[in-house]
């Protein structure tokens, strides 16, 4: 083990060439099983019953009626439930107790899970839920979000609360050009294809759960510590995942499943629906964002402010940490960021792909572009004059900061120089038309995780690690990154994830997977080699050694370390009907090296993609009068279709990172920052409206109007 | 979900002497719409009777150029069909505004007209629903109402009909063909929908038990020159937030006949005669249009968040009728 990094061996072949899902085949063959395919001998299912009411007390389960009824097993409920570990500090922080199932008669948001019904079949189970009484005593609730209530209150999340330096007042009556606007995001859901979906075995002491999750290890001692038990007599698999943008943790179907095997004494599957998608596994929280800019005339910071604030649960306290843009992008003399939160009678917010970036970057991004308007100047040349020399509130150097690359490489494939700047004046028959620029930015970094690497006596290899395949292309991309570190051919190199008996790994999340991961298999490998160089003949058993990268990683310097980009969008806006569609779009990245072209490519249009949907769609919308989502169905909540998706480009410009093995950064999310921006400011130059509130909707075109132009 | 029976019918007499005996069964067309309100609880039906074999999947000429289309054409067939497509362009666009490819194989003509909204209180058995469950009250109206009813709706229900089909079968004076117990029966489409007043549960004039058995278009040379455009929160695959179903005869620059319809503003497809009294004998210009819109919209009722659908329907009568006009003129 050593702390210094290896360089990747240079005229390498697989790293960096594109390279097919090595699952692929099983998956559009169908011979992937997903985690509630699998099939278990004497499989019971449990059915959960959310709460009807947004604030209040069970005052009873009446389960004698459900109990009747033909198949039904168990009613689990707060009055029966096995008690459960709740005041741990997991993996990452102190846990959203909304996991914590049939804990107490407290419900704290409609769609709280109230009970589970387990049957012989899912029929008979949900037949018995929907027949379930419940009563409750019913409380007012509150689930009124906004900047201006009185009880909004700053935290530290995962980022401060609250950076500043100099006086943005002062600064700001000296400025020539000032920018002082409110914008707001809606709250939005990860809506991943697979809903969520869990199996639990108890065999003897030991837990089994067969699982769809972003991090089985993580889930493994979440599990544990719930159930009061080591983390070595609790198994965790996930093998496929149809997707998980920061929902697919420790959530309610893991626990009530344990539960629900454990009283019962045989495997329990719970499966979500999609409206209980919607409650029970997180969201990204509405925000509300003040930004107050103060320049030069020649657009030259002076003041950046950026306030930020977002709901919560009653029971957990999330951070959206919109200021994380403001944090890193652009530096000036009177520099403030604020995240505030409002706790609600709502369910509890979560990571949603790019967490604080994206919101935040939509506000940051749109309001430089109202300063590009304000100040006569090109929006890419008013980025290049802002430029940071080192991090505006850290001080610390950039691990390379590729941003104006992006731009120019952008610029020039795009055909941004022969942009009219002025608003309004392009159309196509009905359609106005309009071109959009912004920035984006997502912090990169690596966790500490362990893989095993395995020289098998036919030459073959075999990588084990509790990585998360979430339908990134992780597995594919560590078959390169292990090719290339043992000096072999793909082919050669067998990689399995999702099962915490691998050992503990850093998570699908924080883009920081295929870097942390990547990081292990080349520790592993380069042990390896030398292991191989020394012995003879390998026995049967093969030759199997492990590496652990969490000195390595903890030796790293502290810098500024974020993946760029620059987002370009065109749109069409017809202003009699409000419609808006987006005819294409270009982002160039410069976001480490890029492991496999081919996934990297579609995951960051996939970013982009989100971009589009929420910029125009995505809209979770809750009912005053009953605290509940309405709609909280894939045709009630609009994600981009095929038909909005137009042609999309993703690309990169070199950027391989120094300080890691492999030169990798991160690419999850940074394709959805800025993309918002982006197609805002391209709404913006096609109408002469400024829309601050997202989605654009139709109504709100049409009630802006085209301003005159 | 509540366990049910399911019966294939083989011919029509029998189909409908199976609902006769059950009041508790329904029909069974595509599924695309029943089987989603079966799942989430909404309907609760014993027994399924699956009328998708009958031999009511023929599209034919009826009278002097009108068109019979049975009730089991699927959404695809009917688009599809050159006679659809030639005589009455604004059915054949409104198909294949709907839905998706896959659903568009599976609804049927007949489902299509009785479907239920998508209003999100109906659809969510845990919240009240005048509609859904009488005299629990209708919450679309204090709260979540943006892509509600405009026009004729009532203090028990303000929600939409989803069709995007039904509203140029409006606009072309469609009869809906039904089968019962004591024989079949007919009905025009304009009456083929009850108004909401205070009993929104009723949604057709349909007698208990019937079985729609197709749909006639009547011979209605204007359609020929016919458009429909349906504006949606996104480009496909949506509901409509507003659509138009137009058809326009213009000799000289004056309108000789016009037909206008109106989608997602109603409980049923809207038929605007109002405006079609307005602008037949009008000249054909884009001030005119706006008003027979007017002369429409002037019944408007929106709530607060949907009042944009006012401007909308205003807007796209404006947009559809001046392209009709123009190709007129070429």
């Amino acid at each position: 083990m050593t702390t210094a990094p290896t360089r990747p061996a240079a005229a390498q072949g697989s790293v960096g060439t594109a390279h097919t899902r090595v699952e692929g085949r099983d998956k559009v063959t169908g011979a992937a099983r997903y985690a509630a395919e699998i099939p278990f001998t004497g499989l019971a299912h449990g059915w959960l019953v959310l709460s009807t009411v947004a604030r209040g007390r069970i005052r009873a389960v009446d389960a004698d009626a459900a109990l009747a009824l033909p198949g039904v097993l168990a009613v689990l409920h707060h009055g029966n439930a096995p008690r459960l570990v709740t005041d741990y500090v997991g993996m990452l922080g102190v846990p959203d107790p909304t996991a914590a199932v049939f804990q107490h008669d407290r419900v704290p948001h409609a769609g709280w899970p109230v009970a589970l019904v387990v049957a012989e079949t899912p029929e008979q189970a949900r037949e018995a839920a929907d027949t379930l009484a419940v009563r409750y005593d019913e409380e007012p609730h509150d689930i009124a979000f906004s900047a201006a209530r009185p009880d909004a209150y700053p935290v530290d999340g995962y980022t401060p609360a609250v950076t500043e330096k100099g006086d943005v007042e002062a600064g700001l009556a000296a400025s020539a050009v000032v920018v002082d606007e409110e914008y707001t995001t809606p709250e939005e859901h990860h809506s991943a294809m697979e809903p969520h979906a869990a199996t639990a075995r108890w065999d003897g002491g030991r837990l089994e759960v067969v699982d769809s999750n972003q991090g089985s290890t993580w889930v493994q001692s979440e599990l544990a510590a719930m159930f009061a038990l080591d983390p070595s007599a609790v198994r965790v698999v996930s093998e496929h995942v149809g997707g998980g943008f920061g929902s697919k943790g420790v959530r309610a179907q893991q626990v009530a499943a344990a539960m629900a095997a454990s009283v019962l004494g045989r495997p329990v599957r719970v499966v979500l629906t999609r409206r209980q998608v919607f409650s029970l596994t997180g969201y990204r929280s509405p925000t509300a964002q003040r930004i107050r800019l103060g320049a030069d005339a020649g657009g030259r910071l002076r003041v950046l402010e950026h306030r930020s604030w977002n709901q919560t649960s009653t029971v957990y306290e999330f951070v959206e940490s919109s200021a994380g843009p403001a944090r890193v992008l652009y530096d000036a003399e009177a520099h403030r960021t604020s995240q505030e939160v409002v706790r609600l009678d709502v369910p509890s917010p979560t990571w949603m792909r790019a967490p604080g970036e994206a919101p935040g970057s939509f506000a940051l991004e749109s309001a430089f572009d109202e300063l590009a308007e304000k100040c006569g100047i090109d929006p890419i040349e008013l980025r290049l004059r802002n430029e940071p020399e080192t991090g505006p509130v850290s001080g610390l150097p950039f691990a390379g900061r590729n941003l104006a690359a992006c731009f120019r490489e952008g610029a020039r494939r795009f055909g941004w120089a022969e942009r009219d700047p002025r608003p309004g004046v392009r159309r196509d028959g009905r359609w106005l038309l309009g071109t959009g620029t912004a920035a984006a930015s997502f912090p990169v970094g690596a966790g500490a995780s362990t893989a095993a690497l395995t020289a098998e006596a036919d030459g073959t290899f075999t990588v084990r690690i509790a990585a998360a395949d979430i339908g990134t292309g992780a597995r594919t991309a560590l078959t390169l990154v292990a090719a290339d570190a043992l000096g072999t051919a793909p082919e050669r190199v067998r990689v399995r994830v999702g099962d915490s008996a691998f050992g503990s790994a850093w998570i699908a999340g924080g883009s920081m997977g295929t870097r942390s991961w990547s990081w292990a298999v080349t520790e592993a490998a380069r042990e390896l080699r030398e292991r191989l160089a020394l012995s003879g003949e390998i026995p049967p058993e093969g030759i199997t050694v492990r590496s652990d990268t969490t000195e390595a990683i903890g030796a790293l310097a502290r810098k500024e370390r974020h993946s760029f980009g620059a987002q370009f969008a065109e749109v069409a806006v017809d202003v009699a009907t409000g419609e808006v569609r987006v005819r294409r779009m270009l982002g160039i990245f410069a976001a480490g090296r890029i492991v496999n072209p081919l996934t990297a490519r579609s995951q960051l249009i996939g970013g982009m993609t989100w971009g589009i949907s929420m910029a125009l769609h995505e809209e979770a919308v809750r009912d005053r009068v009953t605290g509940a989502h309405y709609g909280a169905d894939l045709a009630g909540y609009h994600v981009a279709t095929h038909a909005d998706v137009p042609r999309i480009e993703a690309d990169w410009v070199d950027d391989t990172d120094p300080d890691d093995p492999v030169g990798i950064k991160g690419i999850g999310e940074v394709g959805i920052v800025g993309a918002a921006a982006a197609i805002a400011n391209a709404v913006w130059h096609a109408t002469g409206v400024r829309h601050r509130a997202l989605p654009i909707r139709p109504d709100r075109v049409l009630t802006g109007g085209t301003a005159g132009v | 979900m509540r366990e049910f029976g399911y019966h294939r019918a083989a011919d029509v007499s029998g189909a409908v002497a199976l609902l006769a005996a059950d009041p508790d069964a329904r029909f069974l067309g595509g599924g695309t719409n029943l089987v989603d309100l079966m799942k989430t609880g909404v309907e609760r039906p014993a027994r399924l009777v699956d009328v998708r074999d009958l031999p009511l999947d023929r599209i034919e000429p009826a009278g002097d150029g009108g068109l019979r289309i049975g009730a089991t054409v699927t959404n695809s067939e009917l688009a599809a069909h050159p006679e659809v497509r030639r005589r009455y362009p604004a059915l054949a666009q409104a198909v294949l505004a709907g839905a998706s490819g896959q659903l568009r194989n599976m609804a049927t003509v007949g489902g299509n007209l009785l479907q239920r909204t998508r209003c999100g209180y109906f659809t969510d058995a845990s919240k009240p629903c005048n509609k859904r469950v009488p005299g629990s009250g209708c919450p679309a109206i204090e709260g979540v109402h943006h892509n509600h009813a405009v026009l004729g709706a009532s203090a028990h229900c303000v929600a939409v009909h989803p069709s995007d089909m039904g509203v140029a079968l409006a606009a072309f004076d469609a009869v809906v063909s039904y089968e019962t117990a004591d024989g079949p029966g007919a009905l025009p489409l304009a009456d083929f929908y009850l108004p909401v007043g205070d009993t929104p549960h009723r949604e057709t004039a349909l007698p208990p038990g019937a079985l729609i058995t197709g749909v006639t278009l009547p011979p209605a040379p204007v359609a020929a020159r016919s458009r429909y455009r349906k504006v949606r929160e996104r480009a496909s695959y949506a509901f409509a937030i507003g659509s138009v179903a137009a058809a326009l005869d213009v000799a000289d620059g004056v309108v000789r006949e016009v037909r206008l319809a109106f989608g997602a503003v109603a409980s049923r497809p809207w038929r605007a005669r109002a405006a079609e009294r307005a602008l037949t004998g009008a000249p054909a210009d884009a001030d005119a249009f706006a008003a027979a819109a007017d002369a429409e919209l002037s019944a408007a009722r929106p709530l607060p968040d949907n009042a944009y659908k006012v401007t909308l329907m205003r807007n796209l009568t404006v947009a559809v009728l001046t392209e009709l006009a123009e190709e007129a003129a070429r």
